[in-house]
């Protein structure tokens, strides 16, 4: 942490003769003119039908009548849905493979192309490209050829002298089309990793050998506090996206076999879209939201203790 | 010494063996998929190598002619109308927001970066059939508004955190200097800031187009009239109407055209999405 906070100190030596402190003859309210926007659409789009969404799901409701007030019914019959209780065990087994398997992934990734080798804009082109395409249709079009009895994948391990998998005809192996999908898709998160590791100033690197210090100290004390805001972040939107999968199970197994990639978010699409049941898809929702809330909090929690901000603002608004 | 240096060789060797395994992962089945636009439907998997043994062109033409009664060029030109708008609104929107909780206090500021942060997170999940409910009652279902019309609103939170996060990187010290030289707070934005955090800009624009582009679940539920179908749910229903007399060849045809434009706009914007990055501004 010296060597960051050593040049930290020159960097500001350099710009410390120009900074003054004038905040005169602004109104207190001048920063709000830039954020009306989103908070015209956060109470727009976002808190009015949040709050609806909760109310929805006490009720009875199917587009057509008024909603009608059915108390805690659609909960309980919630839990004793065993197509719903199998939507959420399987979601769990998704999001636990998935996530950690990209992350892992990605980050290695990214600090290989970090280091400064010849063709690097080869690779991360390469890598980059099947995240851009992401849930494009035309993928899954792409993943339900190469897993196909006959297809790509089974032909490779076939070289290698396994049986071919019937990837689509077994539970555990159609969930796994999905997370390898996913995983496949690793390029987005990467270049975000790569986006933070280039933002790290290269003459912390430069001071830092200047004092000695070896490579691997450096990526511990550098590279490691600097990146983690963008680790935090990316384990969460990954945690976050991953419990709303919805593309893959839709378009590429359809839910099968035996509801075994029948995931939650497309369970309540089929009640909102096709059974018109929106009070008690209302109620699933917000169980996944409580869901995801808990992941998410936990998440935040323990980021006190590793997350690094590079930031000397104090956000409590005393000037 | 020269154990360091085989060391070395040794290291970059290892480092290019995962690298190009890793790219054969990534890019054989694009590969692969380009190959099986070109085969006939018994060729495409009787082999794992993806040249075709001969050019078929028919699978492209039965594919733009994509079997319903629109080609694929009206399939793009409604997928048009919904990703030009979305990438602008999304663009200004967002750098405006991104702007107001990076650099200004004012009362309330704490509980409202807190719910923006909150709605970045939130799953968009909860919100749609409140909202599908909603554009219900504004009669405007089965058109591209709901999909447009919130992004005007910097609706998507990742977009703004993401620009949050590049001018925390700005010193402060370069909006009071912009200060000191008479600069009021909107052009310090236009003409100082953005110019710095224009890498974030271009990737929060890459982005927005892509997720637009690729937008499936939006326009499967808002948009109902095939007339208005964009590329992704015309793939789709294309999908399904084969049914029995399968065509994959064709299927993959459609599938290769509507890839084209994200392709391309990620080739042309790759240079500048990967040059900045940098914290330019402060040094020398």
């Amino acid at each position: 942490m010296d060597d960051i906070a050593a040049v930290k100190k020159n960097h500001a030596s350099k710009t410390r003769v120009k900074t003054m402190k004038t905040c005169l003859g602004e109104s207190r309210f001048h920063g709000m003119i830039y954020i009306a926007p989103w908070l015209i659409g956060f109470l727009l789009f976002t808190l009015y039908p949040f709050c609806t969404s909760f109310y929805l799901s006490f009720t009875k409701y199917d587009l057509v009548s008024a909603p009608k007030w059915i108390g805690l019914t659609n909960y309980e019959r919630m839990f004793r849905d065993p197509v719903f209780l199998k939507s959420i065990r399987v979601l769990f087994e998704y999001v636990l493979c998935e996530v950690p398997l990209k992350i892992i992934i990605s980050l290695l990734v990214a600090i290989i192309l970090s280091m400064k080798l010849k063709g690097i804009n080869f690779f991360r082109t390469a890598y980059y490209i099947p995240s851009i395409l992401g849930s494009n249709v035309a993928i899954a079009v792409l993943w339900k050829s190469v897993f196909q009895s006959n297809g790509l994948i089974n032909q490779v391990i076939g070289i290698f002298g396994a049986q071919p998998v019937g990837w689509f005809g077994e539970e555990f192996p159609a969930l796994l089309t999905i997370v390898l999908l996913r995983v496949w898709e690793f390029g987005s998160t990467m270049v975000i990793f790569l986006a933070g590791l280039q933002s790290i100033p290269v003459d912390l690197y430069e001071a830092a050998s200047v004092d000695g210090c070896k490579k691997i100290r450096q990526f511990f004390k550098i590279t490691i506090p600097l990146l983690s805001p963008t680790i935090f972040y990316n384990v969460v939107m990954q945690l976050i996206n991953a419990f709303q999968e919805f593309n893959g199970p839709y378009l590429i197994t359809r839910g099968g076999p035996q509801n075994g990639t029948y995931f939650l978010p497309m369970l309540i699409y089929d009640a909102t879209f096709k059974d018109y049941k929106m009070g008690y898809a209302a109620a699933m929702s917000w169980f996944l939201f409580v869901v995801i809330l808990i992941f998410t909090v936990l998440v935040f929690r323990y980021s006190k203790y590793w997350v690094f901000y590079n930031d000397d603002e104090k956000e409590n608004g005393d000037e | 010494m020269n154990r360091a240096i085989a060391n070395k060789h040794i290291k970059i060797m290892i480092l290019y063996t995962i690298m190009i395994f890793v790219s054969v992962i990534m890019l054989y089945p694009m590969l692969w998929l380009v190959g099986a636009s070109f085969k006939s439907n018994s060729d495409i998997h009787s082999s794992i190598w993806f040249m075709p043994s001969s050019i078929n062109w028919q699978p492209y033409l039965n594919g733009w002619r994509t079997g319903s009664e629109y080609t694929m060029g009206h399939y793009f030109i409604n997928t048009f109308l919904i990703v030009i708008p979305t990438v602008a609104f999304t663009i200004i929107s967002s750098v405006l927001t991104a702007y107001g909780f990076a650099r200004f206090q004012f009362p309330g500021k704490k509980v409202l970066f807190s719910l923006l942060i909150a709605t970045m997170l939130l799953p968009t999940v909860i919100l749609r059939i409140p909202q599908y409910v909603m554009w219900g009652q504004f009669h405007v279902l089965d058109s591209y508004i709901p999909l447009v019309l919130p992004h005007l609103f910097a609706s998507d939170g990742v977009f703004v955190f993401l620009l949050i996060q590049f001018f925390r990187n700005i010193p402060k010290e370069l909006d009071e200097a912009a200060k000191i030289d008479g600069c009021g707070r909107f052009k310090t934005l236009i003409n100082i800031l953005v110019p710095v955090v224009k890498p974030g800009v271009i990737s929060i624009g890459l982005f927005s187009f892509m997720w637009s582009m690729n937008d499936f679940l939006g326009p499967l539920i808002y948009v109902s009239s095939v007339e208005k179908y964009p590329v992704t749910i015309a793939l789709r229903m294309s999908m399904d109407a084969t049914g029995s007399g399968y065509d994959e060849n064709q299927i993959i045809a459609m599938s290769i055209i509507s890839l084209l434009p994200s392709i391309i706009v990620f080739a042309l914007g790759q240079k500048q999405f990967v040059a900045g990055l940098t914290t330019g501004s402060v040094k020398g």
